[in-house]
């Protein structure tokens, strides 16, 4: 092969290779969040011809992944804390943080008419086993933990707790009917057609659940990666994300360095 | 870095789950396995592919049906509670349960081959000497199946020790009672404490190591015995 036409070869290659990059993003998504990421992806499609792969797992597992070179174009963590050490070791792209959604917190049962709107379920203590999410991992966990705290109930329950290692094996202790009620994330309960009872925790008793995205350093270049992240902030994703059980921040209120 | 204290609690759990389990084991699996390696009878195979299941099951699924079987709506379950007992997931017991079954075909299947091996010749002639059944088998099939027993053992301990997601579905993170070492170590990984984790796995990485070139050594140092 002479030397014009391997450099020809060699750029054509990589032209298409551009052009495939350069129209799909792929997004990194915290298990809890895969539904919604799936919808706001279809309609994110739809309207830019780009496309989305989307992978999920835990945030810690996917964290470990992309600061091992994992092929990601956008992170959508479960938590705040994972976003900013992208941010801080220079994997995401700095001032592309932002919560995308709330994550809401309540006590569910799969029977109808067991837990109250109040949560008294709690205090009268008639159950077997509660379940939550490891506080330690999952910050669905961490907020039942404080909610129960401000309850001071903690203490009581603490020996018929049983614990997910994430939100989605939490809710299935529940369902499955191994304990009797727990604390799981409203969209899941939303996600299975609102049956059964629960009490939707008012946000005083926990700090909130913030789900932060961070742009990383594989999609500050790729237009669909810019495009999905710009779109993940609009009207018609944060209507999407309201729907199936998430809060969202106020418009205005969109503080990148919010608080922990 | 020294252990924390939930770490010690968790590799005595699980050393304590790994005992009993293979117990357990050799009391259900030497009798399966003898039977297997004698029966003619139609059911030997299928029951040798029962037996053989957790070796290609992913342990998710056996999780997974664990905890609908043993849950309170389950067959299991309900069955359980009406004879006023405590079901099964998030406790020791049932960790056991689990554990059996996963590591049931790492016990029979040794056991199985050394049963085959040692054929009808000895028994026949033990038998002529007016040997009792539970003679032949105690003073025979024992002493010459010894290595079988030795893999079985050994295996059917170290799978149970490395067990991870079976426990993870069924077990609920139960300090001392279902917090076992595989899932503290996953514990620190989600949570970004590479050192507690690397800790964890070097020993266990060490144990492994240790235990199979144990079994490799004493295999070859028990054979040449079979045949004197």
């Amino acid at each position: 092969m002479s030397r014009e036409l391997r450099f020809f070869v060699a750029a054509s290659l990589l032209a298409v290779s551009q052009a495939l990059w350069a129209n799909s993003v792929t997004i990194a998504v915290a298990a809890n969040f895969v539904s919604p990421a799936k919808a706001i992806a279809e309609a994110f499609e739809k309207e830019s011809g780009f496309t989305v792969a989307v992978s999920s797992g835990s945030t810690g597992k996917l964290f470990a992944q992309i600061v091992h070179g994992a092929p990601y174009d956008l992170f959508l963590a479960a938590d705040s804390r994972r976003p900013r050490l992208l941010e801080q070791n220079g994997r995401a792209v700095s001032g592309s943080r932002f919560t995308y959604a709330l994550g809401e917190l309540v006590l569910w049962s799969p029977r109808p008419g067991y837990v109250d709107s109040r949560g008294d379920v709690l205090k009268a203590g008639r159950f077997n086993r509660l379940a939550m999410a490891n506080p330690r991992l999952a910050p669905y966990g961490r907020a039942a933990r404080q909610v129960m705290e401000k309850l001071e109930v903690w203490g009581e329950l603490r020996r018929r707790l049983v614990q997910g290692e994430n939100i989605a094996q939490t809710f299935q202790f529940v369902a499955s009917g191994n304990a009797s009620l727990g604390f799981v994330a409203l969209s899941q309960v939303y996600a299975t057609g609102g049956s059964g009872s629960f009490w939707k925790i008012p946000s005083g008793l926990y700090q909130p659940i913030q789900q932060q995205a961070v742009l990383l350093q594989r999609g500050k270049e790729s237009a669909a990666a810019g495009a999905f992240w710009r779109y993940l902030q609009g009207d018609e994703a944060r209507k999407l994300i309201r729907g199936m059980g998430y809060g969202v921040v106020m418009e205005g209120l969109r503080d990148n360095n919010a608080p922990e | 870095m020294p252990l924390s204290e939930t770490d010690i609690q968790a590799i005595w759990l699980t050393l304590r789950l790994a005992s009993v389990t293979t117990l357990l084991l050799l009391v259900v699996g030497t009798p399966l396995a003898w039977w297997l390696a004698r029966t003619r009878s139609w059911l030997k195979q299928p029951v040798a592919a029962i037996t053989s299941l957790p070796l290609v099951l992913p342990p998710t699924v056996l999780g997974f049906y664990l905890l609908i079987l043993l849950g309170p709506d389950g067959p299991v379950g309900s069955l359980m509670q009406d004879l006023g007992l405590d079901t099964l997931p998030f406790t020791f017991p049932g960790l056991v349960v689990a554990s059996m079954i996963y590591s049931l075909p790492f016990m029979v299947q040794p056991l199985q081959n050394a049963f085959a091996a040692i054929g009808n010749r000895p028994l026949e002639v033990a038998a002529t000497l007016r040997a009792s059944a539970l003679d032949r088998f105690v003073t025979i099939v024992v002493p010459l199946a010894r290595p079988g027993f030795l893999t079985g053992m050994v295996l059917a301990f170290a799978h149970t020790v490395g067990e991870f997601g079976v426990v993870l579905m069924i077990g609920g993170n139960i300090p001392g009672e279902t917090h076992v070492l595989s899932v503290a170590i996953y514990d620190h990984v989600e949570a970004l404490a590479y050192d507690n984790a690397h800790l964890l796995s070097a020993g266990l990485l060490t144990f492994s190591f240790v235990v199979i070139l144990l079994l490799n050594l004493l295999n070859k140092r028990s054979h040449p015995e079979m045949f004197r």
